[in-house]
């Protein structure tokens, strides 16, 4: 039974934290920026589903299946809104700076946005239960599970397949592999690298607001929220290798299967299995599961 | 630009700061002077314990005080301000940590030159305070925070007050409801958050069980990470022990989430949640939580607090001032506050003026004032201490008016839950509760 549960807890911890960390990833693989603002993302995210949802559930505004619809696409519009206005207003000017600078002006735009989201929601929690307390339960091999949480793994699923399909077998996605692998020559061949950049940071500022959205409804949205997710994040996208879809996806399972596996056997290790994983992995493959080692340009 | 326009700029840059801050320190000076009582009141105003612990004190700290002002306060409190005085309100964030909020403590006293400070949610920070007030003589009352160490630390207090209750005794309160409410059960789980405060509940708790309830066993213990919203694995783990009941000391989102996805697995319907936390959120839960869940407001505080006039007129003003009823941190705020006005006005000084912190201690010491829940006698940790009763209840959702409220309330006196003067909460515990006086 343990070890069923040890199986299902961890998958659906691990699909939650590949939502959680795909934006990043996406994000720094293209444009080698260190997004510490993608923890504010993710809250928007959250803010925005859990105010809207909660509003169109508690006044009966229509069915059921179309809060789920609600959820997704208020997220998606945030995100798309944020992220241009973000890439747009301030990121453009600084393309091209040392990866360092990006992390604390990315980390000065998490804190405007902490505040920026305390004026706006306030400090008090917001409570959407609806979509998750609609969908009920499965039992499973005696383990009663939530069916929302089930449907996060299918989420996820879908979400990494289609990042992948995506990279992989269309055009626009091995443009983008060219940008990854070397700027400047993809430059030099046509690229536009600028749009490029403009349509990557848009994707992953969605998939910050879309793993947001599609936590809101299991949580109580909080002020901070945000932050206490981004080091979270880091931990999977490091074990992965830093701007690899299949690499976050890898360090996700890693990460949820040996949280569960903790806090089914051994409790007292929780709080230490997850940057344990990470320093083992570092230890052996200091640049992550799936990342390359580059050769530095002189 | 030129040497000289930058040395221009630089200049006046100079003068423009230098006038900010002689401006704002003639105006905290003057505010200091102008016959008001000053209080600098410190509660969580960012961050995840803003919305169920520091907007509900805060705002309680303003509905009080503007009654207080207009002297609209029921008996004893039907007169102005404090002694006389208008009381004038200075709110800080104690977001930050321990050593921001003694720099902002240090700045209320000396600076803004505050008459007493009523704040801290956070032990640390209440723990951190304490060396501090005591050092700069000023007049501090702890309205929340409940760490045990408290008092063992700050061994001869002078101006240090705590109106809250020892965090000891929410645990040694909910093992008793459970002794009189569910006698049979076998099982205890618990799932605390994983620092200081959840770390004593738990321990606190299973001792009182071992005492009271010996026949039950600890079957599981989770103590996740502070804020980390997800508990399924946890959840999982709690379900395959089957455990009859879960104590749980969460607070915040943290707690709503916790029962929010308990609650969908069909956990608490197994099993009987005990938060010692869970007034909190009374009016959050709707039909998320399960009926038949055993709640505490960490005193007779919130929900639980007695239906006196006080009680009435800080509900009724407050309800329609928030347009929601005062939660136990609310209640918790206003009881510092009348703790104050009482001593400050005990303290035989003309009308009108503004007494000493020393003679505010004095009056404060072993005091006995009327509060929102009621009698508070200051009658632990020499007078520095109060000491009140505990209530637990279960939880009870009304689907016609879409509102939670509390049965089955049981209160235990402060005798029957405090330790006697000089003993530690622990070690009373383990030795049976020698002493005390249960109803």
């Amino acid at each position: 039974m343990s070890l069923f549960a040890v199986l299902i807890d961890g998958t659906i911890y691990a699909s939650w934290l590949f939502l959680v960390a795909a934006g990043l990833t996406v994000i720094y693989g293209v444009m080698r920026i260190l997004n510490m603002a993608h923890g504010s993302f993710y809250a928007i995210g959250a803010y925005t589903a859990a105010s809207l949802v909660g509003w169109y559930f508690n006044n009966g505004i229509g069915p059921v299946w179309a809060g789920y619809l609600l959820m997704l696409g208020c997220a998606l519009v945030a995100g798309l809104i944020v992220g241009l206005i973000i890439e747009r207003g301030l990121l453009k000017f600084m393309y091209g700076r040392d990866e360092v600078l990006m992390v604390i002006i990315t980390y000065a735009l998490l804190l405007v946005l902490e505040d920026t989201m305390k004026m706006i929601w306030g400090v008090n929690p917001y409570f959407a239960y609806q979509p998750y307390a609609e969908m009920g339960r499965s039992a499973l091999a005696g383990l009663k599970v939530s069916n929302y949480d089930l449907m996060l793994v299918g989420v996820s699923l879908v979400l990494g397949l289609g990042l992948y399909l995506w990279l992989e077998r269309t055009n626009q996605g091995k443009v983008l592999r060219a940008v990854i692998h070397d700027r400047e020559v993809a430059m030099a061949m046509g690229v536009n690298v600028k749009r490029m950049f403009t349509l990557v940071f848009v994707l992953g500022t969605m998939l910050g607001t879309l793993a947001g959205a599609l936590t809101a409804p299991a949580i109580s949205v909080a002020p901070g929220i945000g932050v206490e997710i981004i080091v979270l994040a880091f931990a999977v996208v490091v074990i992965g290798g830093m701007g690899s879809i299949e690499g976050a996806a890898v360090g996700a399972l890693l990460v949820g299967l040996s949280r569960a596996a903790a806090v089914h056997y051994a409790p007292e290790f929780e709080l230490f299995v997850i940057y344990g994983v990470m320093a083992l992995v570092l230890a052996v493959r200091p640049q992550g599961l799936f990342g390359r080692v580059l050769a530095r340009k002189i | 630009m030129n040497n000289y326009k930058k040395n221009i700029l630089k200049h006046r840059l100079t003068l423009a700061i230098t006038a900010g801050v002689a401006l704002s320190m003639g105006s905290s000076a003057m505010a200091a002077e102008n016959g008001k009582f000053r209080i600098g009141v410190v509660t969580f105003l960012s961050g995840p314990a803003a919305g169920p612990f520091g907007e509900p004190s805060a705002n309680a700290a303003k509905v009080l005080v503007e009654g207080l002002n207009q002297g609209k306060l029921p008996a004893p409190y039907n007169t102005i301000g404090i002694n006389g005085a208008e009381i004038e309100v200075v709110i800080i964030d104690e977001a930050g940590g321990a050593a921001k909020q003694v720099e902002e403590f240090r700045n209320l006293v000396q600076r803004q030159k505050v008459d007493a400070v009523v704040g801290y949610i956070s032990s640390g920070d209440c723990l951190a305070i304490a060396p501090v007030a005591e050092e700069l003589g000023a007049m501090t009352v702890f309205y929340d925070c409940g760490t045990s160490q408290l008092f063992n630390e700050d061994k001869t207090p002078q101006f240090v007050f705590r109106t809250g209750l020892d965090a000891a005794v929410d645990n040694i309160g909910a093992a008793r409801y459970l002794t009189k409410t569910r006698p049979d059960a076998q099982k205890i789980a618990g799932i605390q958050q994983n620092y200081a405060f959840g770390q004593d509940s738990w321990k606190d708790f299973t001792h009182s069980m071992e005492q009271l309830m010996p026949k039950a066993k600890v079957v599981e213990s989770q103590m996740p990470k502070v804020f980390q919203g997800q508990y399924g694995a946890e959840i999982s783990a709690l379900s395959v022990k089957r455990p009859d009941i879960i104590h749980s000391s969460f607070w915040g989102g943290d707690m709503e989430a916790l029962v929010l996805q308990a609650n969908a697995r069909g956990l608490l319907e197994d099993a009987t949640a005990v938060l010692t936390c869970g007034e909190s959120a009374l009016d959050r839960y709707k039909d998320q939580a399960p009926n038949g869940m055993v709640i505490g407001g960490r005193g007779p505080f919130g929900a639980f607090a007695p239906d006196n006039e006080l009680n009435r007129w800080f509900k009724d003003k407050y309800q329609a001032a928030y347009s929601t009823a005062p939660t136990y941190p609310a209640s918790k705020m206003a009881q510092a506050i009348l703790g104050l006005k009482h001593a400050a006005e005990n303290a035989k000084v003309e009308p009108g003026k503004i007494p000493a912190p020393q003679e505010i201690a004095k009056a404060f010491k072993g005091a006995t004032f009327e509060s929102v829940s009621g009698t508070v006698q200051m009658a632990r940790a020499g007078g520095h201490q109060a000491m009140q009763g505990i209530s637990y209840g279960e939880y009870q959702y009304d689907k016609a008016s879409k509102k939670g409220g509390v049965q089955n309330v049981i209160a235990f006196s402060g005798e029957c839950v405090t330790p006697p003067d000089g003993t530690a909460a622990l070690e009373w515990i383990k030795a049976g509760f020698p002493g005390a006086q249960c109803n």
